[in-house]
């Protein structure tokens, strides 16, 4: 079934799911106005509650291709958008040279084809752009706030016409729109303007069922009862004060790391052993350590 | 909207209604995202609440902080729970504007000595420039205001990855040199040289707003909004018992505007103070992730702080850890024979690269120099 004839949010919940991603209601509705609609989707919240992984479950769901933009600081059109083949055009202006070419066609000629498609290096906005067959493309521009504010004004051309001019070529319009995805670690505020063009959802950690069946659906090797204490723990520990709560690819990390050594049930020697798989700063595992597992492993252990 | 799905003017009335009673809540619904609004519920139908509940928070909602308040007016308006009804224990806002200046007896008896004394207040502007914040009367701090509108804040640069033509011999651009060769048929007639550019480097103000540091604060938001002013890539949060974020707020171009913004969204003002609390929020939720990673920090505080020490240790060398430079402005250092007796002060001191006065306009003009060096 084409991306595009999605006709209710149940089967986009349904199409993501067959992809092993288990997406609340919120984030379904929101994928499924953005299909239907053609407009970029935002994603916000904590690291590592699965923003990237919904671009390349899209992206496989739609079959099409997962073309991915990691943004930096000092980002710009040569690595974002396309850039000349120098070498290439000099290579071949010497063999226009050699063979004597360039006496029998005048000087404009050989300009044209220097400027030709086959020099053009096309980069991830571009390549996003020149999709000609369905199924459309999954654009994911990750991170988007580490790059810096001329960058973003930049990419409001492109989202909102889906085009971009290359002065030596012309206009580059997509005739298949691709569907985009921009997530946003909240470094910084985004312009308003970006943010108009965008339909947003701010992605919350699951709550512990979903958790469970999204543990078990990553890591199948994990048993149910060792998916549900994993998930009530971690659950746990995004209400104590940590710098950094365990996210769910931290979650789905510890119960792989979990059934690796061979543990199909939570104790304290457990958990103080593997710990450093879902908690990843000292400060974090010493506070902890320190609060003993008792308290933990009681809301486990809780039917 | 489509009528013809709906068939009664009702929903439509409802929906904007709904977005009048977010706006009154004081979310930003632009008439973009209402128009989308109108579409989304359009596409998933309105038969359930749930359909149009996410159909506005996918378009009218656009951070996190909004959230709650969509949530609120949501089930105040459509499920009929909870009325509307105005908060009235509400902290009443604070005012940084210094009250009506034509209702302040005080003043106007300066203004009517002015006319006798111009020249007497003239002469005193370097004086004036040199006092302490707390020891000046309201006409001289506003004009103070008016003066520190004038300071033009750049901040410090850092090397970008971005690279700039250089005409030095510097890093040879290979690219920009064959392009430049094709005007010459491919011969390569010059060289062409890049280097790396500069960016500006963020600058994250902290400025403490507890009861201690009360005379001081209302004028240095001031400060910080000229800064704000001035430049961009900063970020501005206040810390009283707890944090908030002014940023957006204090980003209009217009001092009084900006102001009381704020002032609107501040409601710990003059309260205790939480000094190593608020910095741990400011590292959890901001700083950490990336705001304050190769960051200039400035901090605006006395260094009070009723929490524990310890706290204010520990999340000040976090924060140091990942920041470029942490400058301390603290107004009492101006005062002699100033030690750092303060609990919090004498625990964040180790992890401050700059420690400096911030008591004065001169003291500002001076802090300004150092963070441009």
């Amino acid at each position: 079934m084409g991306l595009r004839d999605v006709s209710s949010v149940e089967e986009v919940l349904q199409g993501l799911s067959t992809q092993n991603y288990l997406a609340d209601r919120g984030l379904a509705t929101a994928v499924f106005l953005c299909i239907r609609q053609g407009r970029p989707l935002l994603l916000e919240g904590e690291a590592g509650v699965g923003k990237t992984e919904l671009a390349k479950s899209l992206s496989r769901w739609a079959e099409g291709d997962l073309i991915r933009l990691q943004c930096y600081e000092g980002i710009d059109s040569n690595q974002a958008v396309y850039e000349w083949d120098y070498a290439r055009q000099l290579l071949h202006l010497r063999t226009a040279e050699a063979s004597g070419r360039t006496e029998q066609v005048s000087s404009s000629v050989l300009e044209g084809e220097l400027y030709d498609e086959k020099f053009l290096i096309k980069r991830p906005l571009l390549q996003a752009l020149s999709a000609s067959n369905e199924p459309p493309p999954v654009l994911l521009i990750d991170e988007i706030d580490r790059a810096d504010d001329e960058f973003e004004a930049f990419l409001l051309e492109i989202l909102s016409e889906y085009s971009i001019t290359i002065p030596e070529l012309g206009t580059y319009s997509s005739e298949v729109k691709p569907i985009v995805v921009i997530t946003s670690n909240r470094t910084r505020d985004l312009h308003d303007a970006l943010k108009r063009r965008c339909f947003y959802h701010w992605v919350e950690h699951p709550e512990v069922d979903r958790e469970v069946e999204i543990i078990r659906t990553r890591a199948p090797k994990v048993s149910q009862l060792l998916a549900e204490e994993v998930a009530k723990a971690a659950s746990y520990l995004r209400g104590i004060d940590l710098y950094k709560p365990p996210g769910v690819a931290e979650t789905i990390d510890w119960a792989e790391a979990l059934v690796t050594i061979g543990v199909d049930d939570l104790d304290a020697n457990v958990i103080d052993e593997t710990l450093g798989a879902l908690i990843k700063y000292r400060e974090d595992q010493e506070r902890i350590r320190s609060r003993g597992f008792d308290e933990v492993l009681s809301l486990v252990r809780q039917g | 909207m489509n009528q013809a799905t709906y068939g009664s003017k009702t929903l439509d009335r409802y929906l904007v209604d709904f977005l009048d009673a977010l706006r009154n809540e004081g979310v930003k619904v632009s008439l973009g995202s209402s128009i989308d609004f109108g579409l989304a519920v359009v596409e998933l139908g309105a038969e359930s609440f749930e359909n149009i509940y996410w159909a506005g928070r996918t378009t009218i909602v656009d951070r996190p902080e909004d959230i709650a308040i969509y949530d609120k007016v949501f089930k105040s308006h459509w499920m009929g729970v909870e009325p509307l009804v105005e908060e009235v224990n509400k902290i009443p806002p604070l005012d940084f504007l210094f009250d009506d200046l034509t209702e302040d007896s005080e003043l106007e008896e300066s203004i009517k000595g002015e006319n006798d004394l111009l020249t007497v207040r003239y002469s005193g502007l370097e004086t004036l420039l040199a006092k302490d914040f707390s020891k000046c009367n309201k006409a001289e701090l506003q004009e103070l205001f008016l003066l520190m509108n004038e300071i033009r804040f750049i901040g410090e640069y850092k090397k970008s990855r971005r690279m700039v033509p250089t005409k030095k011999n510097r890093n040879f651009d290979f690219a920009a040199t064959i392009k430049s060769s094709f005007r010459t048929g491919g011969e390569i007639v010059s060289k062409n040289f890049k280097k790396s550019g500069e960016r500006r480097r963020r600058l994250v103000l902290l400025l403490d707003i507890s009861g201690s540091m009360e005379v001081y604060a209302r004028v240095l938001i001031r400060f910080v909004h000229a800064v704000m002013a001035s430049r961009s890539e900063v970020e501005a949060f206040t810390i009283g018992t707890r944090l908030t974020r002014v940023t957006r707020e204090l980003s209009t171009r217009n001092p009084d505007l900006a102001l009381s913004k704020a002032s609107s969204s501040v409601d710990d003002w003059s309260g205790g103070t939480r000094l190593g609390e608020g910095i741990k929020e400011f590292n959890d939720r901001w700083g950490i992730r990336g705001m304050a990673r190769g960051a200039t920090i400035l901090i605006l505080s006395d260094g009070w702080d009723r929490g524990d020490a310890e706290t204010v240790s520990e999340q000040m060398e976090r924060l140091h850890r990942v920041t470029h430079r942490i400058v301390w402005a603290n107004p009492l250092k101006a005062t002699p024979d100033y030690e750092p007796l303060a609990k919090g002060m004498a625990a964040a001191l180790p992890h401050i690269d700059n420690f400096v006065e911030g008591n004065s306009f001169n003291s500002l003009k001076d802090l300004s120099k150092l963070l441009t060096k």
